[in-house]
């Protein structure tokens, strides 16, 4: 599995903003069926990578390779179409709206107007029972009623229904209890386990060291190290994430270098 | 890594009438009619009181008004009651679109008082003399244009809907004050065409109202089992066909009651069809289509809807379109009842009823919670205290008193429920 071509690999993105260098010159590359952990202190560029991804803002310069193709991600549609699929930390459920209306928000069934909710229904069932989400009472229940476990467990679901190939969790145990981080995480390794690339995107070391492959640490914007966890120890983690070797230097003018 | 066992799913009771596999990890959907009332019962618990409070109500006001005066429960009382709801029922319809997606409409007042000022504007013999079809277009185009013209400021300038109907508010009022003097120097017009008059004005052939019945009963039926077949196909729950049976009888009775009670004085109105099919069709549109889940999806979560890749702004705007829409249905439909217009159109306390109408049948200010069907028993319940009160030959000032309490007590209900589904972790 090591040596299989990365699905989605980003070659040299830096991006900026204003006299802010957020990201410069990153590599970051997932392959599937991996749990690709991206760690980093505040301020690291983790957000401004994975909203690059998600084509919520466009990088500066650099490449992205999905599937050994160069593509373009102009906007977050263009990531669904390519299988990218990002679970933000709000998860942005909508409260008032069951499970089943929640999975399909913006992509419902409706051929001939009416919507088609048995269809829907269904596959949100199956969805979650692949995922051995078994704590639902009810794919009709409201979202307003679930735990944050549960909500955790749906936008998941959500974002693993739509064929998707890479999916992109930020801060997934960031709000919750014991036994619930426990479920997400179960969750999370399952995810890779059904071959998908993973990229996780946590504060919490520990949590990363139970379900991810590898680890990518980005500091001041740049990538410093990327971990294979087996091999590896929360303090090279940590080393890196304060300490780790910047191949430029803020501060140093980029524009020379670059 | 084991997930841990499932706590809630308990299986559903053997029997009952249902043959049906339960997928799972069972669903919400009684399969059965034990099943059914049970859940209704723990719903009601968690404060999720749906449309109770307002029957309950309802029945109080009946009683009340009933034994105060013996007019109340007349035929004749029972199809002046229909008539007098039916106008603040329509405009109530839009207004629980706006509440849906956290917005307020303040201009549906005037907004129906413009409809129906320019339909009877066009209908003048002596001037315009346009078909009666072509005056009702051109009116419904237009309040459909002014829920446009809010829908994009609040969308586009992003000024707070409050505000930009508020103006509203001002600006149609003026309008209406505008065209009604400049046509006649009372500001009074009356509509003279038969067929407006006919709106509110007209009743059902006794036949044709029993035909009507049976008609609803068998497409209610219909499609409720074509419903229960398609979830069988995909074998997810559905309702038990007992529990379907018995709401059809429900309606029937009470349709029956109703359809006859009307046929004693004058008949079943023509204007309650048009407001039972445009409740219908806006029941349709916020239940069954992608528009209408967008629309529950604004209210309860603008940003999850944008980050769907819902056009959050096109919502909107329909959403104040519909108000306008609406509007424009309500204020033909008073106009035909009044037989005219005058400067007060669309003025008085009939913008705080419609408002009022959505609210007290359970419709949430705050987004997301609510139905089309909260505007029909909202007004029920407006009208059937201004009714009562009119026949106690009250002042006005007691019947706003009085509509004012009302409101205030569904509100109370609701915030008294909401205080309890928060403590069972429903909300």
């Amino acid at each position: 599995m090591a040596e299989t071509n990365p699905t989605l690999a980003l070659r040299g993105v830096s991006k900026r903003f204003g006299a802010v260098q957020a990201l410069y010159r990153v590599d970051f590359d997932v392959r599937s069926g991996e749990v690709m952990a991206l760690v980093g202190d505040n301020g690291a560029g983790k957000s401004t990578l994975i909203k690059g991804i998600a084509g919520i803002h466009a990088f500066d310069e650099g490449e992205i390779q999905f599937e050994g193709r160069s593509v373009t991600i102009h906007g977050p549609r263009d990531a669904a179409a390519l299988g990218i699929e990002v679970v933000y930390q709000d998860l942005a459920l909508a409260d008032n709206l069951d499970v089943v209306a929640n999975m399909y928000l913006g992509r419902e069934l409706a051929p001939r107007i009416v919507l088609d909710e048995p269809t829907m229904e269904g596959a949100c069932r199956s969805t979650l029972d692949s995922l051995s989400v078994t704590s639902l009472r009810s794919v009709r229940q409201a979202v307003a009623g679930l735990s944050g476990g549960q909500r955790q467990a749906v936008a998941v679901a959500k974002a693993v229904m739509w064929n998707s190939k890479v999916v992109i969790l930020d801060e997934p145990t960031a709000a919750l209890g014991v036994a619930q981080t426990r479920q997400v995480l179960d969750l999370v390794r399952r995810l890779g386990d059904r071959g998908l690339g993973v990229v996780i995107i946590s504060h919490n070391l520990h949590d990363i060291f139970e379900v991810a492959d590898r680890i990518t640490v980005l500091r001041l914007g740049q990538n410093v190290a990327v971990f294979d966890r087996a091999t590896t120890s929360q303090e090279d983690v940590v080393h890196a994430i304060t300490a780790g070797q910047l191949k430029h230097v803020p501060g140093m003018a980029e524009e020379l270098t670059a | 890594m084991s997930e841990p066992p499932v706590t809630e799913a308990a299986p559903p009771p053997p029997g009952q009438g249902s043959t049906e596999v339960v997928p799972p990890a069972g669903d919400t959907i009684a399969e059965t009619l034990r099943e059914a009332l049970r859940n209704w019962v723990a719903r009601l618990r968690s404060g999720e009181l749906g449309a109770l409070p307002i029957f309950v109500g309802l029945a109080g006001l009946a009683l009340l008004f009933g034994s105060l005066d013996e007019n109340f429960y007349t035929e004749r009382n029972f199809v002046n009651l229909l008539l007098q709801t039916a106008g603040i029922a329509t405009i109530a319809m839009g207004v629980v679109f706006v509440l849906l997606i956290a917005e307020i409409d303040l201009s549906v007042g005037f907004v129906s008082g413009v409809g129906a000022v320019i339909m009877t504007l066009l209908l003048r013999p002596a001037e315009t003399d346009w078909p009666w079809w072509a005056a009702i277009a051109v009116a419904l185009a237009t309040t459909s244009a002014i829920g446009l013209l809010h829908g994009l400021i609040i969308t586009k300038a992003r000024v707070p809907s409050f505000v930009v109907t508020l103006a509203g508010l001002l600006t149609w009022s003026g309008v209406v004050l505008i065209l009604t003097t400049q046509a006649s120097s009372s500001g009074t017009i009356r509509i003279q065409d038969d067929v407006v008059l006919g709106i509110a004005n007209d009743y059902l052939p006794d036949v044709w109202g029993w035909l009507l019945l049976v008609g609803i009963l068998t497409a209610y039926g219909a499609l409720e089992l074509a419903k229960v077949r398609a979830r069988k196909r995909r074998d997810v729950s559905s309702r038990p066909l007992v529990l379907i049976a018995l709401q059809l009888v429900a309606i029937a009775v009470i349709g029956a009651l109703a359809v006859w009670y009307a046929n004693k004085d004058r008949g079943v109105p023509v204007v309650a069809v048009i407001v039972g099919s445009l409740y219908v069709f806006w029941t349709f549109i916020a239940n069954r289509t992608r528009f209408g889940r967008h629309v529950y999806a604004v209210g309860g979560s603008a940003e999850a809807a944008r980050r769907a890749g819902i056009n959050v702004d096109r919502v909107r705007i329909a959403v104040f379109m519909i108000a306008g829409f609406m509007a424009g249905v309500g204020g033909i439909i008073l106009a035909s009842r009044l037989r005219s217009v005058d400067p007060g159109t669309g003025g008085g306390p009939l913008l705080l009823n419609a408002i009022a109408a959505a609210v007290i049948g359970g419709t949430s200010l705050f987004g997301g919670h609510g139905r089309v069907l909260s505007a029909l028993l909202g007004a029920a319940v407006i009208g059937t205290v201004a009714n009562g009160m009119d026949l106690l030959n009250l002042a006005s000032g007691y019947k706003l008193v009085i509509t004012g309490g009302v409101l205030l007590a569904a509100v109370l209900v609701d915030a008294f429920a909401k205080r309890a589904r928060a403590a069972s972790g429903v909300a």
